[in-house]
């Protein structure tokens, strides 16, 4: 549910930055998003194309960069990547260790975009 | 049709409420007052805590509470019911509280009697982990009906918190749930992560979170 909140935003972000660069038509959005967040790309497009009805930004692509889950071990402090759809299996790969706690995998970035 | 030009944006989508949510927590420091943040799922005895926490803690600390909740009051009217100034968000529909909507319903309640706001969230393990309240921590309940593997399924939600509630440990008994389990996948995510077990119905355990809350706000009051 909280994809029509952030979608609002991606949608005034680049509207903003479009307006600046004085641009006539946006044809893609470029982000980068931690695989933690729940947002599926499939919706994100879907709202998209709803709420950008009528701007300069109607029709565009939007395509996302997944970035990784970064957790830090407790015990030896090596960072490794974690695969959401397998957090049981989730431990260091130097020490073994079970404990850790998340550096990165919560982005919501625009990065660029396309436009004409 | 013109040239397609690269246009470099780099901003972060959440950074107005990133932003929002620390001036906040700015404002309730020189307010003096301590802002508790409280998710779980639906069910899991948000409202129960909140009730027990007052009981215990009525006369050590003067507290008050928003109720966040899709377009009902019953929650806030429990609360207001022990006499306990209690402000009703009614998200319309959203899924999570943010700063913005927290700020908007802090102005209901008088600040500078108070010690202790408690925001119970919207209940939902997924939307309120990814927006900051302006809190100073963020506790959830995981009760033992809903079973030890929710952290592997909601990994979001329990990376972000500083404590996890273990409610209704009175089912125990009842059920298979294996709290070895459950430790061990929270560790896995968040190995600071303070966790207690407790019973909102038989009131064991409640000593030890109420001292934990208590402690925290004495320690926030006196820096």
């Amino acid at each position: 549910m909280h994809e029509l909140p952030i979608i609002e935003r991606i949608l005034n972000i680049t509207l903003k930055h479009a307006r600046d660069h004085r641009v006539t038509r946006i044809a893609a959005i470029k982000m980068q998003i931690g695989q933690l967040s729940d947002l599926e790309e499939e919706w994100i497009q879907h709202y998209f194309q709803y709420l950008s009805r009528g701007t300069l930004a109607e029709g565009a692509r939007i395509e996302i960069e997944w970035r990784p889950i970064v957790m830090e071990c407790s015990n030896c402090r090596v960072s490794f990547e974690a695969d959401k759809k397998n957090m049981a299996g989730c431990h260091c790969p130097h020490c073994g260790g079970k404990d850790s706690r998340l550096l990165s995998g919560r982005e919501y970035r625009i990065k660029e975009m396309e436009a004409e | 049709m013109g040239e397609i030009k690269l246009i470099e944006i780099k901003e972060e989508i959440l950074s107005d409420n990133n932003q929002a949510g620390q001036e906040l927590r700015d404002q309730m420091k020189s307010e003096k007052t301590f802002l508790l943040n409280l998710m779980s799922s639906p069910g899991a005895g948000k409202t129960s805590l909140i009730l027990n926490t007052i009981k215990t803690l009525k006369n050590r600390l003067r507290i008050g509470v928003l109720e966040a909740d899709i377009d009902s009051t019953i929650d806030a009217e429990k609360i207001a019911l022990v006499g306990i100034p209690a402000v009703q968000i009614r998200t319309g529909g959203f899924c999570h509280l943010d700063a913005h909507m927290v700020k908007k319903g802090l102005e209901a309640l008088s600040l500078k009697d108070l010690d202790l706001v408690i925001i119970e969230n919207v209940g939902n393990l997924v939307c309120p982990a990814e927006f900051d309240t302006g809190a100073v921590k963020n506790v959830m309940i995981l009760s033992v009906p809903e079973g030890e593997d929710k952290p592997l399924k909601y990994p979001l939600m329990f990376s972000i918190c500083d404590v996890l509630i273990v409610n209704k440990i009175d089912y125990l008994g009842l059920s298979d749930f294996n709290m070895a389990a459950l430790y061990e996948n929270v560790r896995k995510l968040n190995s600071q992560m303070t966790i207690l077990e407790l019973s909102c119905k038989t009131g064991e355990g409640l000593n030890s979170w109420a001292n934990w809350l208590d402690s925290q706000v004495h320690h926030f009051l006196e820096e």
